[in-house]
Formats: structure tokens, C-alpha cells, sequence
């Protein structure tokens, strides 16, 4: 499978309808492994590291799962191929910056991704759509499970299995969710909710993990601890505190609509207004912008078909996205008048909010309807 | 989430402190998460250091990879697996006030299992051997012995 073949499908989880996916829009659980005595990826010389990638490569690539697959070491993907994969969340950030002796290997289907010497010889990664944290937990240790009776995995029986970076070492699992909450945000409730939940030793971190800024509402929410626990336990605690989040953003939404109607219905309609007509817009007023009109799609201000081409539009507008679809390279100003270029030409066949639809929503719930989620 | 147990890792005058608290508790003590999103990083950045250096002493080098403590200082990352037991006296610290636990409980890979159950196996023989010897059963001894011989060749030969 070529890159080009990558880019022009999107990933099966922004297509993909899971449980909660209005709010949830990602579930992720990767695991890191390491070949026994061998240097880990940051201390090896590059000859271990090229020897160690040539060792695990072909493995991968030998699986059932990753038949069809995409595979490449990262001296062969340029900087902007490597920052699609980046904002397709395929790879780290860190990963991206790596070129001889690093690899990526990935179906088809976008659900599983396996970086071999990020910090770790192995960093395998299963996404699927929705709260599936189970689910995707169950496609990665399947592969995890077919590896090691191929490579030499180093475990510890009292430590398990053993990491670069101290804070992996155990089950070597990170189980994360990609969360939607312009509701909380709005209402000024997301402070709260994330100091809840860093209490309880999960992290809550912006839209590309470890110290990047929350934009478009979007927050990623994950375990931070990794010895002592079994992997079900991680992802059952997640999957409630994610389940409690889900339940405060409805709440949150509840509490717009039927006392400051007037306020949602004008962020919904400035978010219309600009997307439509601007001709400037930088990546992260898009993705703000984005999150409203996904917002009012939620709220029935705008039809359900008109879903999809808004969670589209949060990666088509990414920046490495926008340099990809254009012939020539592109300057900061250029990619912001594509952006917006993109956005206006998309929401042509976009009607106008309507504002019936989110007042007979809120009549229809502050009378009869149950919440929807217990 | 009132049941949750609160686990906080504090950095207080430069030492670790691990707090348990249940929610309720938490609030009553004012407690707040001194270091938000980044609390592994920040652990490392200041705590890392210092455990490693009051566990081993004086400068102690990975026979398998070379890696130093002063590595390991510089960047919060270890060199190789083998790390893991020449650090383990300073890892020990660093690792039960960065986790929920100090034992793994989670999965096991089919190697180690069947090496698990290998070792089980071993371990009963020697002992009916033992029993064997001691009852004067030269019989059963013998063929305890060659059961066991088997066994130990089936040990070597895994990887
Ligand atoms: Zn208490
Ligand atoms: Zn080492």
C-alpha cells in the first residue's frame, strides 16, 4: 500500500460510529515493548537501531492483521507525510522526528499502527471510533500476542515489561480517549472536570497528548500509571470516569439550551458566519470553529447527514493535510487562506442553523425524555 | 466518583511523598495536584535524580548496555532492560511513588508462563526426588532423575 493510498481515506474511526461518538470521538490503547537486552531506541547507535528495526519489521509486516498494510521506514516519508500521519494521530510527535532506524507499519484500515524505535522498540497502537476502549485494547494484545513468540520481549516477572522511560514499565499500556466537550467549556466547567480527574491519577492532555494546548474542546484523556494494576482494571476505571465526563457534557449542554438559549444560539450562528465567509483562518480558530457548528449538529440546529463533512474538516484543515492537497508549497498566510478557502467551499451546501430545531429539542427534554446516559 | 481513591504524588522540600486519600478526605485537607498534566515528567525531572543517586551510591554502569546513572539523571530515560536490575535499588523508590503498585499484575507473555510452569514443574520433582531418596525408593528415584535431566534440557534450549 503506497502513502497516497493513506491519504485519500480517512481512517475507519472518524467514519466509524461507536458508542457515545458524539462525544467521544477516538478510543486508543497502545503498548510498548522492548527486545530483551538490547539498547532502547534513544540510547542505541544507529547501526543497533537499523539492525534491531530490520529484526521487528518484517515480523510485523508477517501478521495476518497487517496484511495489506502500509510500511515504511521514516527517512522515506517526507516531513509533511510524516505530519499527516502526525494529525491522524498514526504516529507521535516524537516519532515524526525520527528518520534511520525508525519504522511504521499500518493497515489498511487505519485501526492499527505499530512504530518500531519510537522511545521503545515497539509502540503498538490499536484506534477505534467511539468509547471502545475494551475493544481496541482486545485488537492491540492480540497483536502483541502473535509477536511474542517471534521477538524476545523484555519482562520482568516482578516488574512486567520493561520500558524506556520508567513511567511505562508494567503493563507498558496507555489507554486514552479523544473527548468532544464544548458544553463543559462553554459553561466554564472543564477547570473542575479536569482537576477531578487528575486527582484520581488519570491526565487529561490537549488534542496531540503530552503538553499541547486544548483546541476545538477537544481533550484526550488517559491513564497515567501503569504497575500494580491489571490492563482490564485501567481500562474499566477509564472507561467509567470517561462514562461520568459523557454524562456532565450532556448535563452541561441541558443546562445551555434551557437557560442561555440565546448565548448558544449566537455562538452557533457567529461559527456559521465566519466559517462561511472568512477567507483567512488559522488552524486553531478553525478547529474552535468547528467544534461549535459539531456542536449544533448534535443539538439538531443542523441535519445529521451534515456530520461527516465537519469531523472531516477537523483533520482536512490540519496543516500537513492542507500542504498535502496543494500542488506547491504553502506559507503560513497561503495555508490560512486555503483553510478557509476549504471551509467556505464545503459549507455552501451547508443550510443555515435552525433555531427551531434547538428550542423544540429543549422542550421535547425538559419535559419528557430521560437523560441519555445512566 | 466519591469512591475514588485519590493518588498524589507530592513534591515536598525536594522529597516524594505519596498520599492516599479517598475524594472526601482530599478535599477536607485542601489537597490539590501540586503539578497537573505533567506529573511523571516533573517526578522525573526533579525526583528521578535524586532516588537513583541515594540508591546506588557511587556511579554504577549497565554491564549490558553502559548506561550510567548520570544517563539516566540527564534524561529520565533508561539505556537497555537490563538497567531495571542495576538501578533496581533506586528504581524501587522512584517506581512505588510513580505507580498505583510494585508488583505486576497484569499480562503475562506465553514465554514467561511456560517458563513459570517449567520452573513449578522442576521444583515438584526435586522434591519427590528428595522424598524418594529419603524413603529408600531407588526405583522411583531413578526415574525422577531421568525426568528431571529431560527437563533441564528442555529448559536450556528456550531462548
Ligand atoms: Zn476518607
Ligand atoms: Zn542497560
Amino acid at each position: 500500500m503506497k502513502f497516497a493510498t493513506v491519504i485519500s481515506t480517512a481512517g475507519e474511526w472518524l467514519r466509524g460510529e461507536g458508542p457515545h461518538h458524539q462525544i467521544v470521538i477516538s478510543s486508543r490503547v497502545r503498548l510498548a515493548r522492548n527486545l530483551r537486552n538490547r539498547a532502547f531506541p534513544g540510547w542505541a547507535k544507529k547501526a543497533e537501531r537499523t539492525a534491531i528495526l530490520e529484526l521487528i519489521k518484517p515480523r510485523v509486516e508477517d501478521l495476518p492483521d497487517m496484511q495489506d498494510s502500509f510500511s515504511e521506514a521514516l527517512q522515506e516519508l517526507t516531513p509533511v507525510e510524516k505530519q499527516v500521519l502526525v494529525e491522524r494521530h498514526l504516529i507521535s510527535r516524537e516519532h515524526a522526528a525520527k528518520g534511520v532506524g525508525s519504522g511504521v507499519v499500518m493497515n489498511r484500515k487505519q485501526t492499527l499502527s505499530i512504530m518500531i524505535n519510537e522511545e521503545d522498540h515497539l509502540r503498538m497502537q490499536a484506534i477505534r471510533s467511539g468509547l471502545q476502549l475494551k475493544q481496541a485494547h482486545k485488537l492491540v494484545d492480540k497483536i502483541d500476542s502473535a509477536l511474542e513468540s517471534k521477538l524476545d520481549f523484555a519482562y520482568d516477572q516482578h516488574l512486567g515489561y520493561l520500558t524506556a522511560c520508567p513511567t511505562n514499565v508494567g503493563t507498558g499500556m496507555r489507554a486514552s480517549a479523544m473527548l468532544h466537550l464544548p458544553g463543559l467549556v462553554l459553561s466554564e466547567l472543564i477547570n473542575q472536570v479536569i482537576q477531578a480527574v487528575s486527582k484520581i491519577g488519570l491526565a487529561v492532555r490537549g488534542l496531540y497528548g503530552e503538553g499541547t494546548e486544548a483546541m476545538g474542546n477537544l481533550f484526550q484523556i488517559s491513564n497515567q500509571t501503569t504497575l500494580g494494576e491489571k490492563e482490564e482494571e485501567i481500562i474499566a476505571r477509564l472507561s467509567k470516569v470517561i462514562e461520568t465526563i459523557i454524562e456532565k457534557e450532556h448535563d452541561a449542554r441541558q443546562v445551555l439550551i434551557q437557560k442561555k438559549p440565546n448565548t448558544l444560539w449566537d455562538q452557533i450562528g457567529r461559527a456559521y458566519g465566519v466559517l462561511t465567509f472568512a477567507h483567512a483562518m488559522s488552524s486553531k480558530e478553525a478547529l474552535n470553529l468547528l467544534s461549535i457548528i459539531k456542536l449544533g449538529v448534535d443539538l439538531g440546529a443542523f441535519p445529521e447527514d451534515r456530520r461527516l463533512p465537519i469531523d472531516e474538516l477537523f483533520i482536512d484543515t490540519q496543516p500537513a493535510h492542507l500542504q498535502k492537497s496543494s500542488q506547491q508549497k504553502l506559507n503560513a498566510e497561503e495555508r490560512d487562506h486555503l483553510r478557509a478557502q476549504i471551509i467556505r467551499e464545503r459549507l455552501k451546501v451547508f443550510p443555515k442553523p435552525d433555531i427551531s430545531k434547538l428550542a423544540r429539542e429543549s422542550d421535547e427534554r425538559s419535559t419528557s425524555s430521560p437523560p441519555e446516559h445512566e | 466518583m466519591n469512591d475514588a481513591t485519590v493518588f498524589l504524588t507530592q513534591i515536598l522540600e525536594g522529597k516524594m511523598q505519596k498520599v492516599n486519600l479517598c475524594e472526601t478526605c482530599s478535599k477536607e485537607k485542601g489537597v490539590q495536584d501540586p503539578t497537573g498534566f505533567a506529573l511523571a515528567d516533573l517526578l522525573l525531572g526533579i525526583g528521578a535524580a535524586e532516588e537513583i543517586e541515594k540508591g546506588s551510591g557511587t556511579a554504577q554502569k549497565c554491564p549490558v548496555c553502559g548506561y550510567t546513572q548520570a544517563d539516566f539523571k540527564k534524561t529520565g530515560r533508561l539505556g537497555c532492560s537490563s538497567c531495571y536490575l542495576t538501578f533496581a535499588e533506586g528504581l524501587g523508590t522512584l517506581l512505588k511513588a510513580m505507580h498505583k503498585g510494585t508488583e505486576h499484575v497484569g499480562k503475562l507473555p506465553q514465554r514467561a508462563f511456560r517458563a513459570m510452569e517449567l520452573s513449578d514443574k522442576m521444583r515438584t520433582l526435586t522434591e519427590d526426588l528428595e522424598k524418594a531418596v529419603a524413603e529408600e525408593n531407588y526405583e522411583t528415584a531413578a526415574s525422577l532423575r531421568d525426568e528431571i535431566k529431560k527437563l533441564e534440557a528442555e529448559i536450556a534450549v528456550r531462548p
